[in-house]
């Protein structure tokens, strides 16, 4: 397919309105195959103004005389307006965009084309390998085994090639679990808390049905996961649904771990809002924000209608009370939902934000998201295939990936001295995860990733981020290493709405950016200072 | 003393207020003429002025023993588990006593004593001085004077004595119009905008009810007006709702009439009566106080209380005076009813928009001083100093201050103060422990000899000073000097830190204000050392050019420098506030924190206590 079939006009004089705190800019618009471009001419400061089409979320046109208007809404949350020049220009343009926004192939999109200096292709790709996760775990015990079964994606389409798994069970005794779990999702080790030497585990539901089957092999593997831990050992399966959507799942071949089954193991439900509910809760705060004029009640009201501060909590409740498991009574976790794709990520990645201090590294954080997101198989493509704005009737979106964001930032006020990354790191994941120019958060799964051969044709985000002049924006000046675990406070009047992110382009930034950097600046002062009178002192001599 | 009967009980717990799992501390209450003291069995101490008690309650007895919860004006909420009844019920009566006194005589203030000398205790009350402030602001000049018409409160007796007016307003004027306002509060001058030659003007509602007129009262907002070379309009903002004002004109009260004030615009913005705002901040308290509140019942009880609503129509009034003299170059007149609560509110949170001095330190007490505490805010009746009527109490001076909070969130780096500071003050307007915020009026604090029997709390701030300074400050970045805050609904936000204060389970783990704090001094320390050893080395290179004994010099520079760096280290601990340790505690504890209605499926006692010592010991080092 060529684009050009898909670009109705070459270009258009316009004028772009970006919100009430930055100037507009005038000149021509083109429409190119990836990217809308505004060009005010040789003479202005920003010579060129490019918004990449994917990242468009919803476009709409009006025309009042021989001129037309473009409303644009981003899936980053902006809102951009397009006065355009001439009525056939403007539906021709709104034609362009609306085509090339939703094009659903992964190889034609632009991280397939993005070729920028200074990055080599493949970089930073071998970053994060299971094995490398492995190779830690393996330090601390021997009970652990890294298993490539999964080789050819033929057990478990949306797991990598290789997981961490019991010593005790062979490769034959995984193959019998996964066809007892949903999509192929064994059991498979998520984080080894070494302090207590207890495990994080995550898989989907098991398939019971309504005849209560049971899976020998399965449950082996759970046993062999408590004895390997320490004698006497126990466990908890936290499943994310309600015991009343749990025991409904059994009527469509799902369900979920009966207790005699698995001896030792004790099952908690934690229902988290997912799906449909939980990409409206993103819709109706989006709405709720998008509109200054509203009185302090109705803007309460809607804070409190749409739930989304609600989910937050739930989310890390669940996370504190895995983690909680782990480090205080010493029990292993296994967390499950459903499809085990999306809340159980997210609370096996809270949990172990919580208690692991290597994990709120900059490195460690980026290992986090391509480890338990990324390669275990949450479906970005899918997920964040549109984002708060979108008309179309929601699919399969989801803003999960976005409600960790906002629990990891409720962590960092909270902690404001334990996370090594900033904010600014966060604003960068929500918007790469729904557009980006680099591949890592393309297509659904690992396999689907070998299949496009996004590793070798696509640049890294993590290479993109790594790069030195990025870390200022995405670091936190006042980071200092804490080995403990963070608790934080789940009380509603502990949390806060990430204004950062969802009043982003609404809310004038400017005071708290200035703060930020004189915060950076006094933090700065103190490293390079540290060593100055030594170097002062050395200075004379002769 | 005679309201003492137990001064000591055993054995006495105190419940976490927010933990489902009724966990508590066990220790001993001690009842003293001043205080309420709890020591627990890690010799914690939990000090509890008798005059911040607003409500004591004995809940019906319960098998471990009698709960007593006591409510403070902090917002401190305690609950203990006293156990036996007749312990409990002594106590009880004894603080139903001591937290609510018939004189002024039995306040705190009158037998604090911080160990002064009389001539340190009156410059401490020296230290502001309001004839100066007005001085700085370039009053008097040739349009405006300083009047001597209420030297001795005959004219009105909640203003102060000296008060500044329109030149050109005789003193037959000013009588006639305080003849024609509520309670005498004639309109004078609150601040004077130097470079725009306007003002801002506060009194209390015209008794014009719904035809009477006052040809002095007219003269004299003509005059304010024509004091203004750059605008010949002056705007009249009624801080009430229009309706409240309406229903006042039937009592004989009420509202200027344009078409009998030449040059007027008038205004009403909105701001509710103190009776709301009491019972607003009510259901606030009633909402945050609840065990186990879901985020939903947390927003939807924010709603109901309507307390941010209020917040932002405090706000939206001081916004619309600090523009109309900004951008219209208009002098304002403010008015509410009798002009102490939303008058002061407006008139000093305006002043604090237009002038970065009173983001200072220093500034920010001169503000209290002069908008509040000379023009007769009712302190004693609104915090309920003494056993009085209940209905005269409100929380107007709270929202003032949380309304500077907000603009502190807003505006970082604008505020030579920090959060901190606000509470503090907030402390001592209930505390009496200083007399700055006792009586109701001037004349009723010369009466009471308050300079000569009580001390000022300003100094004592001053002293503590770099408890309170915002490491972020900095008066150079001010720009615009005036600031323009945005008052959209989401900018709004719960102020934990004022009514959690003392749950520290709620607070972040962590302060930055505290790191970036301990990083500016230890980055000040560090330039001077540099400076030091520079300057020692240059010494020495110019008494001795010997090279050998540079390198001595250098030998015995450097062993300094550990002990150097422990020196800093000291001092870092001692920066941490004392005072907020409980808020600022670092480390936490999964248990403190109500995770899962599961905590009990976890059976085992808990066995991770060591860690968490261990949590709070790193961390705080």
């Amino acid at each position: 397919m060529e684009f050009s079939e898909l670009i109705r006009t070459g270009q258009a004089q316009a004028e772009l309105l970006r919100g009430p705190e930055m100037p507009p800019l005038r000149g021509t618009l083109c429409v190119t195959g990836h990217h809308l471009l505004l060009s005010p001419g040789p003479q202005a400061t920003p010579d060129l103004w490019l918004l990449l089409l994917r990242s468009v979320d919803s476009i709409e046109k009006r025309v009042a005389g021989d001129a037309g208007t473009i409303t644009l809404r981003c899936k980053d949350l902006r809102v951009l307006q397009l006065d355009i020049e001439g009525v056939e220009a403007t539906l021709d343009i709104a034609r362009s965009i609306e085509a090339l926004s939703s094009l659903e192939s992964v190889i034609t999109s632009f991280p397939f084309f993005y070729r920028p200096k200074g990055l080599r292709l493949g970089e930073a790709w071998h970053f994060h390998p299971p094995e490398r996760y492995y190779k830690r775990i393996a330090r601390e015990t021997r009970a652990w085994r890294l298993s490539e079964a999964n080789e050819d994606f033929s057990l478990c389409p949306s797991y990598p090639r290789a997981v961490i798994v019991p010593r005790a069970v062979d490769d034959d005794a995984l193959a019998r679990s996964a066809r007892f779990r949903q999509g192929g999702r064994f059991p498979v080790l998520s984080y080894y808390h070494a302090p207590r030497g207890t495990v994080l585990l995550r898989s989907s539901q098991p398939l019971t049905g309504r005849q209560k089957l049971r899976c020998a092999e399965d449950e082996e593997l759970l046993r062999a996961v408590l004895a390997e831990a320490r004698p006497g050992a126990r466990g908890f399966i936290v499943d994310t649904r309600s015991a009343q959507a749990a025991k409904q799942a059994r009527m469509t071949g799902g369900g979920t771990e009966a207790k005699a089954a698995y001896p030792g193991w004790k099952r908690l439900h934690r229902p988290l809002e997912r799906g449909r509910p939980l990409q409206e809760s993103f819709v109706r705060l989006m709405e709720a924000c998008g509109d200054p004029e509203q009185s302090m009640d109705r803007w309460l009201s809607r804070l409190d209608g749409c739930r989304w501060l609600s989910h937050v909590k739930e989310a890390l409740s669940t996370a504190c009370l895995a983690a909680q498991g782990m480090e205080w009574e010493g029990a292993c976790i296994l967390v499950h939902g459903a499809e085990g794709t999306d809340s159980t990520l997210l609370v096996t990645s809270l949990a172990q934000l919580i208690l692991d201090p290597l994990s709120r590294t900059m490195a460690g954080f980026q290992e986090l998201i391509e480890r338990e997101w990324i390669q275990a198989g949450h479906p970005f493509q899918l997920r964040c295939a549109h984002s708060a704005f979108s008309h179309t009737r929601p699919k399969h979106e989801a803003p999960i990936f976005l409600l960790f964001l906002d629990c990891v930032w409720q962590l960092g006020r909270q902690f404001p001295l334990s996370l090594e990354f900033g904010e600014g790191m966060l604003l960068a994941l929500f918007d790469h995860s729904y557009a980006s120019p680099f591949g890592t958060f393309l297509c659904n799964s690992e396999k689907e990733r070998c299949l496009c051969e996004v590793r070798t044709r696509t640049h890294s985000l993590w290479s993109g981020l790594n790069q030195p002049k990025e870390q200022r924006k995405l670091r936190n000046p006042l980071y200092v290493p804490n080995p403990l675990a963070i608790w934080p406070s789940v009380e509603p009047q502990s949390l806060r709405l990430w204004q950062g992110l969802f009043l982003r382009w609404t809310h004038p930034p400017e005071p708290s950016e200035v703060a930020w950097e004189k915060v950076w600046q006094i933090a700065t002062d103190q490293k390079t200072e540290g060593s100055q009178p030594t170097d002062s002192a050395s200075e004379p001599q002769p | 003393m005679e309201h003492i009967r137990t001064t000591k009980v055993e054995q006495v717990k105190l419940l976490d207020r927010f933990s489902t799992s009724n966990k508590s501390l066990t220790g001993t209450l001690y009842l003293t003429a001043t205080h309420l003291l709890f020591i627990d069995s890690h010799q914690k101490e939990t000090w509890i002025l008798h005059h911040h008690i607003a409500l004591v309650e004995k809940l019906a007895l319960t098998t471990s023993g009698c709960p007593l919860v006591i409510q403070c004006k902090n917002f401190r909420t305690v609950h203990f588990i006293v156990p036996r009844e007749r312990d409990c019920h002594d106590i009880y009566n004894s603080l139903l006593q001591l937290s609510k006194q018939a004189k002024y005589e039995d306040l705190y203030a009158f037998s604090y004593n911080p160990k002064q000398n009389d001539s340190e205790r009156l410059r401490g009350w020296q230290l502001v001085d309001l004839a100066e402030e007005y001085k700085r602001m370039g009053v008097p000049n040739s349009n405006w004077q300083l009047s001597d018409a209420n030297r001795d409160y005959k004219i009105c007796e909640t203003y102060p004595r000296e008060l500044y007016v329109p030149r050109i307003a005789s003193k037959p004027i000013i009588v006639g119009s305080s003849k024609f306002r509520s309670k005498g509060r004639f309109p004078v001058l609150s601040y004077y905008h130097q470079n725009k030659e306007a003002a801002i003007c506060r009194c209390s509602q015209p008794l014009s009810g719904f035809s009477a007129r006052c040809l002095e009262d007219e003269h004299l907002l003509q005059a304010i007006s024509k004091a203004n070379p750059a605008n010949r309009y002056m705007y009249v903002m009624d801080t009430r709702p229009r309706l409240n004002a309406m229903a006042n004109r039937a009592a004989g009260k009420g509202y200027e009439n344009e078409d009998n004030y030449s040059n007027i615009r008038f205004q009403f913005v909105g701001i509710e009566n103190i009776h709301v705002m009491r019972s607003s901040l009510q259901k606030l308290l009633e909402v945050n106080g609840t065990k186990g509140l879901s985020v939903s019942d947390f927003y939807s009880g924010l709603e109901n209380a309507g307390w941010l609503r209020h917040i932002k129509a405090v706000m939206d009034a001081a916004i619309f005076l600090a523009k109309a003299i900004m951008v219209e170059n208009a002098s304002v007149l403010v008015h509410c009813s009798d002009g102490w609560d939303r008058t002061s509110q407006v008139c000093s949170l305006g002043s604090l928009l237009l002038d970065p001095y009173y983001r200072t330190i220093r500034g920010f007490m001169v503000l209290i001083e002069k908008d509040w505490i000379s023009f007769g805010h009712k302190y004693s009746e609104r915090c309920g100093h003494l056993d009085g009527d209940p209905k005269e109490v409100s929380p107007v001076f709270t929202q003032f201050l949380e309304c500077v909070w907000h603009l502190t969130e807003q505006f970082p780096q604008a505020f030579e103060f920090n959060e901190a500071f606000l509470l503090q003050i907030h402390e001592h307007i209930h505390s009496c422990q200083f007399g700055n915020f006792i009586g109701n009026c001037q004349k009723e604090r010369e009466e009471l000899k308050l300079k000569e029997k009580t001390y000022s709390l300003w100094p004592f701030l001053l002293d503590d000073q770099e408890k309170y300074v915002n490491p972020l400050y900095s008066s150079t970045s001010q720009k615009p000097a005036v600031l323009e805050p945005n008052t959209v609904a989401f900018h709004f936000k719960f102020w934990r830190n004022m009514y959690h204060q003392f749950d520290r389970t709620l607070h972040p783990r962590q302060s930055v204000f505290n790191i970036i704090m301990n990083m500016n001094e230890q980055n000040k320390q560090l330039q001077k050392d540099v400076k030091d050893l520079e300057s020692q080395i240059k010494q020495h290179k110019n008494k001795q050019t010997d090279g050998v004994l540079t390198k001595e010099l250098l030998n015995s520079v450097r062993p300094e420098s550990p002990a150097l760096k422990t020196s800093l280290c000291l001092k870092e601990q001692t920066l941490l506030p004392v005072n907020d340790a409980l808020r600022t505690i670092e480390g936490s504890n999964p248990a403190d924190n109500r995770y899962s209605e599961y905590a009990d499926e976890f059976s085992k006692a808990e066995p991770a206590v060591v860690s968490s010592e261990y949590g709070v010991a790193r961390m705080t080092c």
